[in-house]
């Protein structure tokens, strides 16, 4: 499933105009297979949604370039692509199942098409119960399955997801993680996921990058070596609790300097 | 909601003992009748003057007249809010004028407006605009400003025209703001409208009132008033239920 580079950046910069100028972002070389779940952790205020926004195509590279699907992104969001957000971004004033279609309401495609579609969205995300109720009827963890569900819809070929659990309490994040897995599974897209959490990233990926303190750069691949069909379950592995180590001695002193500690 | 209709009862117990208070006190002779006239008699006159047509004029021109300001005015208020808020430098020049402009009396540019539009409906659009066109500028700011900015990545995201952002996600997303502008600038079309009749218009409600005033006849004057207030209280009632059906679904649980 894995093999063809899907995603690359060579030498991508981000930098933010002042005052105070910033550079957020970089160098960064990176290359992301095709199918593969590729996860990257950092300490805080690295530029990890930074570099989301840049391989999204939402920001562009102040130099450097972009590649998807060997396009080159030039400040536009390609066609394939589909980002979750950190923050809520259901829409309060649609049901969940609105919320779910507004993806493909410039799809043109037929309407039972579309219904068909977002009934499997909906159902693949556990939300067949709450189709007609409204963001504010749900959960934080369910409000973000909408999001999820929304961005599932547009059937993208590469996933974006910016701390998608960041807002979860650890077993809704542990049961969201496995629906993150099957759906990539069933996909076969291609999964970014920014994650804080060492766990997360260690238990989900195939690859862990491990950034920089700012400007974020990466210090460390971590190959995970998981079976495809995995799940959480493999936090019992005893493979897991050396993977977890690795990602955070890689960390540890990155951490310390964001914090104005010595190592 | 045990709680909504508590106080809904407790209001309407309240402004039922003061129509009775002022009920009792016309008919002893406690409040002169050459001052109030008792609230039965505002009804039947209201109703008669109804029922008789002579109102119909006055109605259709005064209604016709708050209704073209409301709309224009939440149309030009919410063009030069979005104005406003896209560039950040007016904003700095227009915030104080914005939060200062409900101290000036806007009335006064009344006889200026009849000498450069003459004595038709056009003066009395543009007082009613005057007066309700800063609210809806004010809340389209705040509307545009609680917009979260996740959204418009969203929007980005999934690559749509400025035309569709504007109308399936910034809209949307600041129509709580926006509503309260349009009830407020509701409000302000009916005084600024009915105000300019009272003062030189020849025709309309206002005018209906004042003339009344100026005869001394008291009972047309009370029921034409009567009229007014209670289309102004249902119409605000309308927006208001409309308003709060929005907001409880939009409530975060």
């Amino acid at each position: 499933m894995t093999g063809q580079c899907h995603v690359s950046l060579r030498e991508a910069v981000r930098r933010y105009d002042g005052p105070p100028a910033v550079h957020a972002l970089g160098p960064v070389n990176l290359e992301i297979r095709r199918g593969e779940f590729f996860s990257v952790v950092g300490p805080s205020g690295c530029g990890k949604s930074t570099l989301l926004d840049v391989i999204s195509g939402l920001v562009r590279p102040s130099s450097g370039s972009v590649h998807f699907e060997d396009k080159e992104l030039r400040g536009e969001v390609p066609d394939g692509v589909g980002v979750v957000f950190q923050e809520d971004s259901s829409m309060p004033w649609l049901s969940v199942r609105d919320n779910v279609a507004f993806g493909l309401r410039t799809s043109g495609l037929p309407k039972k098409e579309v219904a068909g579609r977002v009934d499997h969205a909906i159902r693949f995300m556990g939300l067949a119960q709450f189709a007609g109720h409204y963001p504010a009827q749900l959960s934080g963890g369910m409000r973000q399955r909408v999001c999820i569900a929304r961005t599932l819809v547009l059937r993208p070929r590469l996933i974006l997801l910016d701390e998608p659990f960041g807002a979860l309490d650890q077993q809704t994040r542990l049961l969201m993680g496995d629906e993150l897995l099957r759906l990539w599974r069933e996909t076969g897209a291609t999964v970014l996921l920014i994650t804080h959490a060492l766990d997360e990233a260690a238990m989900l990926s195939d690859r862990v990058g491990v950034m920089s303190a700012r400007p974020g750069h990466f210090i460390d691949m971590v190959e995970t070596g998981w079976p495809r069909d995995r799940d959480s379950r493999v936090i019992s592995d005893p493979k897991f609790g050396a993977l977890t180590a690795r990602l955070w001695s890689s960390l540890r002193e990155e951490s310390l300097k964001t914090m104005g500690h010595a190592a | 909601m045990r709680r909504r209709r508590a106080a809904f009862v407790v209001r309407a117990a309240i402004l039922a003992a003061l129509i009775a208070m002022l009920e009792v006190g016309c008919r002893t002779g406690a409040i002169d009748p050459l001052t109030v006239i008792p609230p039965s008699d505002m009804v039947a006159s209201m109703v008669g003057q109804i029922g008789s047509g002579e109102l119909d004029a006055s109605i259709v021109s005064t209604f016709s007249t708050i209704l073209i300001a409301f709309v224009l005015a939440v149309i030009l208020g919410i063009a030069t809010g979005a104005t406003i808020h896209r560039f950040a430098r007016l904003r700095d020049v227009a915030d104080p004028l914005l939060a200062s402009y409900y101290s000036v009396p806007t009335f006064i540019f009344y006889p200026l407006l009849v000498a450069l539009l003459g004595l038709g409906k056009a003066p009395l659009v543009v007082l009613g605009i005057l007066s309700a066109v800063p609210a809806v500028v004010i809340s389209t700011l705040s509307g545009l400003d609680s917009v979260a900015p996740v959204l418009m990545k969203v929007a980005r995201v999934h690559r749509l025209t400025a035309a569709r952002t504007l109308w399936w996600i910034v809209l949307p997303a600041a129509l709580p703001h926006l509503f309260t502008g349009f009830k407020l600038a509701l409000s302000y079309a009916l005084i600024g409208v009915i105000a300019g009749e009272f003062i030189l218009s020849g025709s309309g409600l206002g005018y209906a009132i004042s003339f009344a005033y100026q005869s001394f006849d008291n009972r047309t004057m009370y029921g034409a008033m009567l009229f007014v207030l209670l289309v102004a209280v249902i119409a605000n009632g309308i927006l208001y239920m409309w308003e709060g059906r929005l907001a409880r679904r939009r409530s975060r649980g």
